[in-house]
């Protein structure tokens, strides 16, 4: 298998940080508060590895830090130590020492992102189609007709109406902006995609149905993903692999049967034994 | 107080083209610079000047480093050269600059300030036109940072300035900028070209004169140098169209005054309501019109 994604050693500090706080924090220390400097150790040592075509899930309980990984690796935050090389077509990119021009190129041309919160993926002062018309523009299409087939392909894809591609998202459900946001993430195919919370908030039935959806593109399109959520419920459908996070630091990790059914972690098996 | 201090003869008046030398030669700085690099909306100190902001300070501040004792200037208001804008800018080069000639030819003048429009007749590259611009970045209208469009500008991502297009496209079956339309200067920098009709457009392509843009509210000088491509930001499968002044059984608009059917038109409307229209240029309706008309019947 073809990998897609290798992380090592990923760190992130909120604040000035000290030479305790390592030992200071985690989940023994029971926080992820510095007692001495008062800084946040929102994630320390975070390794992985992901495959072409594998679901990776990252659980997790509120400011466990999951979601900042996802965050460093998309560049919407910087890290404040580790590496993470990407590959893609026989190139590599070493992810954190790349310039802003550069990860910039990646984030629109290479990575995907869906936000538990659509106002951070979309731009509602334009059409869903819009939307999607922005992304497929980054990447140099000009022809209005393409454009606008390829909006109408993906938005029938992720199941929104055709009929409603030329109003703004604001009108949608919440459960309609996010395949609209998902469209938008899919618009230029590719191969890595984050998904940050992405049914939290939503009722049974769409959460089955977005789902549903990832699960179909990951089979027919292959593409790679890191999904982050606290439901078990996402990750026992979803990932193949999982990390369970706590204060900052992996627990945890490994086939996420093996997690589900024989959690080895204190945290975990209560983690578990809770989920209804 | 330094009782050896002599004023200098030239602070009891103020200096030729009203600016001081500094002044000038900074602005010419940025003239070079910002023809070395086509589009590129290059900042300068932009000087106090007799009049408010937002009245041609920008042009004015060009058009005064850039004049000569032996330089014919021309200054045109939306195509006119009687309007009170063109008129007060002349005055203002007449009474700070002595010897300098003006004119209301466009084929005379080696300088030509303009507000809003580019002349009918084709300029040559002896001529530099300087255009008075209000807002000198098109980002502006999807961007609030400005710190956020220049990296959009040094990137050449103009993706969202297309997506309001396609929003236009979408909405209204055609692009609705009727003016300021975004075009893209030697391939990379997109200009806003100052609020220009579309008509005007394809003017600054490969055009033979220098135009230069300067914004004096929001302190920028840009330039489309001689010879450079200029394309209005469109689709492959959407042309780029101007005003065609149609009526409604399909025949091409002519000027009401002159007769001439290959000028952008104004329209008029009389007191009783009824319609009209006529050249915008008023330099070029007098040309067409002393062409046109025999000597015995040339109207007033």
């Amino acid at each position: 298998m073809k990998k897609v994604l290798e992380v090592r050693g990923l760190t992130k500090f909120h604040g000035r940080g000290c030479a305790h706080c390592i030992d200071s924090t985690g989940p023994e220390m029971d926080t992820n508060i510095c007692a001495h400097c008062g800084s946040v150790v929102a994630a320390h040592d975070v390794s992985f590895d992901l495959h072409a075509g594998e679901i990776l899930g990252i659980m997790g309980e509120s400011g466990s830090g999951k979601s900042t990984v996802v965050k460093t690796l998309f560049f919407d935050d910087a890290p404040s130590a580790g590496e993470s090389l990407f590959f893609h077509d026989e190139c590599q990119w070493d992810l954190f020492n790349l310039n802003a021009a550069e990860q910039r190129w990646l984030r629109n041309h290479r990575f995907g992102m869906v936000y538990q919160n659509p106002h951070l993926g979309l731009n509602f002062n334009v059409s869903a189609g819009g939307n999607i018309a922005e992304r497929l523009l980054m990447n140099d299409l000009s022809h209005y007709g393409e454009i606008r087939e390829r909006a109408r392909l993906l938005l029938s894809r992720t199941e929104v109406l055709p009929e409603r591609m030329d109003e703004s998202p604001r009108t949608f459900s919440g459960g309609m902006q996010q395949r609209v946001q998902i469209a938008k993430a899919l618009a230029t195919q590719p191969p890595l995609l984050f998904l940050d919370e992405v049914t939290t908030g939503l009722d049974l039935s769409v959460q089955a149905r977005i789902l549903d959806l990832i699960l179909e593109i990951q089979q027919e399109l292959g593409t790679a993903m890191v999904v982050v959520t606290h439901d078990l419920g996402v990750i026992r459908l979803l990932a193949g692999r999982t990390l369970v996070m706590k204060y900052g630091r992996v627990i945890e990790s490994g086939l996420t049967d093996q997690i589900l059914e024989d959690p080895q972690h204190a945290y975990t098996q209560r983690l578990v034994a809770s989920a209804l | 107080m330094n009782r050896h201090y002599e004023l200098p003869l030239d602070e009891a008046a103020y200096s030729f083209g009203f600016l001081d030398e500094f002044a000038k030669r900074e602005i010419r700085r940025t003239i070079l610079k910002a023809i070395s690099i086509p589009g590129y909306q290059t900042p300068y100190a932009s000087r106090e000047m007799p009049m408010g902001r937002g009245f041609g300070t920008g042009g004015l501040q060009l058009t005064l480093a850039l004049i000569g004792a032996n330089d014919t200037l021309k200054v045109i208001d939306q195509g006119s050269d009687d309007s009170v804008n063109a008129v007060n800018l002349r005055h203002f080069v007449e009474l700070t600059c002595p010897q300098v000639d003006t004119t209301e030819r466009t084929s005379e003048a080696t300088l030509i300030q303009s507000r809003h429009r580019i002349p009918e007749h084709p300029l040559s590259e002896q001529q530099i036109l300087v255009l008075q611009v209000p807002y000198p970045d098109p980002l502006v209208v999807v961007e609030p940072s400005e710190a956020r469009r220049k990296v959009m500008h040094g990137e050449g991502d103009y993706s969202r300035l297309l997506t309001k297009l396609y929003e236009d496209i979408v909405q209204f079956d055609e692009i609705t900028i009727s003016h300021r339309y975004p075009t893209r200067i030697n391939g990379h920098y997109v200009i806003d070209p100052s609020p220009i009709p579309r008509y005007d457009v394809p003017q600054l392509h490969q055009s033979k004169a220098l135009v230069l843009l300067g914004a004096g509210r929001e302190k920028k000088i840009y330039a489309v140098p001689p010879y450079t491509n200029a394309a209005p930001l469109v689709f492959d499968d959407v042309p780029f169209r101007i005003e065609d002044f149609r009526e409604a059984s399909g025949a091409r608009r002519a000027c009401d005054r002159c007769g001439a059917c290959d000028s952008f038109l104004d329209e008029m409307i009389a007191d009783d309501g009824s319609k009209s229209w006529q050249c915008s240029d008023s330099d070029y309706c007098n040309e067409q019109l002393a062409v046109n008309a025999s000597p015995a019947e040339v109207k007033a």
